[in-house]
């Protein structure tokens, strides 16, 4: 994309003014966005505006950002168009809400989509219990490799046990 | 008693304070920003009783401070200590914070999420700040139902915090590299490895008095203890590079170095007016003298105490009424004054 004002140099810095639900953009290069007095150097860099300007260059098509920009959370009624002039998301279930949208931005922020730090005793209890299961089954597969057997035995039923207690908790 | 500013933690001479934070969130409430007044109370409720009920170890250690009965400078001083944030003071009305006696704990409560517990400790003490603020977090997960995520971990009201909801930081105080001025490489190579420099006051602010808060931006991905060892990996070599520094300025120029300090010092003990910025250069600069061994009479504690009590909102909790920044800097002068010749 070459610059808006001089259509000499490509442009390297774009800015989205949101005024009023009215949304404005601007693509210049970085020269030219020095001299254009519509770009306030001096407003401080804030993760908000870092966080939108991220989502602004997520997004495709025009047809479709007015769709995601209108889809809301059923819960707390935050709108994706809302959360982006935050930068805030108003519920946890926002998290579902726009997950689509979400995960590419967390992806992007991160650089990473999967939590694998601490996880809460209650809210995670039958998380910590799957994942101990997939831990089991992993030494299961090699205890039967080295064939010892008594040992797979003893997993399995570990196994078993932490199965039933999930479909306990569901 | 403020632990961070009384006690003394090791490294002290270079790191000020260790700082873990978590987020967290209650499952049923709709985040802070989309919270209205009655509801907040709610939330303010829901959390205190966590605490104080659920535990009866941790209820007789614990004050519950709602913010709307704190007048205005009780809060500044709070904000001025680093026990709340400026954001949880800006939002009082709906916002509420649980202190530990020692202060080495804060649960602010309805900050930008509904939870953000803190623990500050003096020195390089990252591992035990954790620790403590993992059990504090477990206590309160027994009671509370918390937003969680099986993909995503801890939900937090903004995709910055998401997974671990975990800020680990350090304030370290950096005037060799700063005057060697190798500070901007030092500062450049952080960020390149997902940390965050910022002034003390946190972001947007300007380093004051060669302090810097070192902070880990990525919290998705990682363990707790992945992040908090990088953040300890780098600190221990900006220590390491701060000595050095200090040691190259002592051998290559130590007169100036004096010069400079005894001036500093000297301008501390005599001035009739201070203001917060200068006052601060020159406790920089005298807490350089003391770590030197150039400066004998004066101790690193009375000067993180000076640091904290010369902010406004400090002196005009002394003075108990709202002072003019020009009678601040009079009042701060004599109060420099007083505290460095009290520890003669």
């Amino acid at each position: 994309m070459l610059c808006e004002n001089c259509n000499k140099r490509p442009a390297t810095v774009h800015l989205t003014k949101i005024l009023n639900d009215k949304k404005t953009e601007l693509h210049l290069c970085e020269q030219c966005a020095k001299q254009s007095e519509q770009i306030d150097f001096e407003t401080s860099f804030s993760i908000n505006n870092f966080l939108t300007s991220l989502l602004d260059s997520i997004q495709d098509s025009p047809i479709k950002v007015d769709y995601i920009q209108a889809t809301k959370c059923d819960y707390c009624g935050m709108t994706y168009g809302k959360f982006k002039q935050l930068g805030r998301l108003g519920c946890s279930k926002c998290y579902s809400a726009f997950r689509e949208k979400l995960i590419t931005l967390i992806k992007r922020i991160q650089g990473n989509e999967r939590h694998i730090g601490k996880i809460p005793k209650r809210a995670g209890g039958s998380i910590r219990i799957r994942n101990e299961i997939g831990e089991l089954k992993r030494k299961l597969n090699e205890a039967i490799k080295t064939e010892a057997f008594e040992k797979a035995v003893v997993l399995r039923d570990k196994i078993r046990e932490l199965e039933n207690h999930l479909r306990e908790e569901i | 008693m403020t632990k961070w500013i009384e006690g003394s933690g090791p490294d002290n001479d270079i790191v000020i304070s260790s700082r873990i934070r978590l987020a967290r969130n209650l499952e049923d409430f709709p985040f802070p920003v989309a919270l209205t007044k009655s509801r907040s109370k709610e939330v303010l409720k829901t959390v205190s009783n966590a605490l104080l009920e659920g535990n009866s170890v941790l209820r007789n250690d614990f004050d519950s401070i709602t913010l709307e009965e704190v007048p205005q400078l009780e809060r500044q001083v709070l904000v001025e200590k680093h026990l709340i944030s400026p954001n949880l003071a800006a939002n009082f009305e709906k916002s509420g914070v649980l202190l530990n006696k020692d202060e080495s704990i804060s649960i602010m409560i309805n900050e930008e999420d509904h939870i953000r517990i803190q623990c500050l400790l003096p020195g390089f003490q990252l591992d035990e700040a954790w620790d403590t603020a993992d059990k504090i977090d477990d206590v309160l997960e027994e009671e509370l139902k918390y937003a969680f995520d099986e993909k995503l971990g801890y939900l937090t009201s903004c995709p910055t915090n998401v997974g671990t909801g975990i800020r680990a930081s350090v304030m370290m105080h950096l005037p060799a590299l700063h005057m060697t001025g190798y500070i901007n490489r030092i500062l450049q190579a952080a960020n390149q490895i997902g940390l965050a420099v910022r002034g003390i006051y946190g972001e947007g602010t300007e380093f004051m008095g060669n302090l810097f808060q070192i902070s880990n931006q990525l919290t998705l991905g990682r363990s707790e203890k992945d992040i908090i060892d990088n953040l300890k990996d780098i600190t221990r070599q900006i220590i390491q590079k701060e000595r050095d520094a200090r040691s190259t300025l002592l051998s290559n120029n130590r007169a100036q170095l004096e010069d400079k300090i005894y001036r500093s010092f000297g301008i501390l003990c005599n001035a009739r007016i201070l203001t917060s910025q200068e006052c601060m250069k020159l406790l920089s600069e005298v807490r350089v003298g003391i770590d030197l061994g150039i400066l004998k009479d004066v101790s690193i504690d009375n000067i993180n105490e000076i640091m904290i009590m010369t902010q406004p909102g400090y002196l005009q909790k002394i003075a108990q009424k709202q002072l003019s920044s020009n009678e601040r800097d009079i009042r701060r002068a004599t109060l420099v004054r007083e505290k460095i010749r009290s520890n003669n």
